[in-house]
């Protein structure tokens, strides 16, 4: 077997899996309750679904300028996604949407 | 607050401005002269710009970079791949098995950028959301009652702490 048909099997199977986690979140964003447990299963398609699929495109374009990019590209995703988050949970927060379905964990659950 | 190397302002400076540079040259990967001086321009006019802003000055400069911090996104990348799979696996699952919790973390560091890494960390991580940060707790949404305790053991906490030593 030569290395490119591996490499593009590789590449095959992270893409997949990206766009199956992406799928997942996107399910996930549908059965949830409220705002805030959609918001954990759209996280999954916001963190691991993209980085599976642009580690899957770097290995179709090698070690080339469009690699670089496509790593900065993962970086700037995944550092601004958590602020958007942040700034949506806060912002309904204070317009005193409350999470309803999550309560405080008690002394005894504590470890 | 211990002193490193990013604590003049000058090696900040300095930091920003290749930043810059290197960005702009792979992200356009021409080399004419007249890019390249038009490149020069932006990089110098933006520093120019945040320099204004006091960016520098003050104690939220972020571009921190160490073996230290790429250990870590190893790291997270790890907690980030494994939460993904149990935030999968409930949505998955026919009765949808959430149990929701809110919980606060005293963040160990008593920067504000350790702060924001923590709170960025938790959200990063499918299964656990920080809702709000104020003077060092962080409020965090749980998905799981799993996902707070694994919060509550206090591992990510200390590894972002660790981070600005060294």
């Amino acid at each position: 077997m030569s290395l490119a048909l591996i490499l593009d099997i590789v590449s095959w199977l992270l893409l997949s899996a990206g766009g199956v986690f992406v799928f997942i979140g996107g399910l996930g964003a549908l059965r949830m309750p409220d705002l805030y447990t959609r918001m954990h299963a759209a996280s999954v398609t916001d963190t691991i679904g993209p980085a599976l699929i642009i580690v899957g495109i770097i290995l179709q374009s090698g070690f080339t300028l469009a690699s670089v990019k496509l790593v900065a590209i993962l970086l700037f995703l995944l550092l601004t996604g958590p602020t958007a988050s942040n700034a949506l949970a806060s912002a309904s927060l204070l317009a005193g949407y409350r999470p309803e379905y999550a309560r405080a964990l008690t002394e005894e659950e504590r470890q | 607050m211990k002193p490193d190397r990013f604590h003049s302002p000058h090696a900040r400076m300095a930091t920003l401005f290749v930043t810059l540079v290197i960005a702009w040259l792979l992200w356009s990967g021409i080399f004419m002269p007249l890019l390249l001086a038009l490149g020069l321009f932006s990089c110098v006019v933006t520093f120019l710009l945040v320099r204004r802003m006091g960016f520098f000055d003050n104690d939220f400069f972020a571009l921190r970079f160490s073996r230290k911090l790429f250990m870590y996104w190893i790291w997270l990348s790890r907690e980030v791949f494994y939460s993904s799979l149990q935030v999968a696996r409930v949505v998955l699952d026919p009765a949808l098995p959430i149990d929701p919790r809110t919980i606060e973390i005293k963040s160990d560091s008593g920067h504000l950028v350790d702060q924001v890494i923590l709170a960025n960390s938790i959200t990063l991580t499918p299964g656990t959301l920080a809702l709000d940060l104020h003077q060092g707790i962080i409020k965090v949404h749980s998905l799981t009652e799993a996902g707070a305790q694994d919060l509550l053991s206090g591992e990510m906490n200390r590894r972002v702490d660790a981070l600005r030593e060294g």
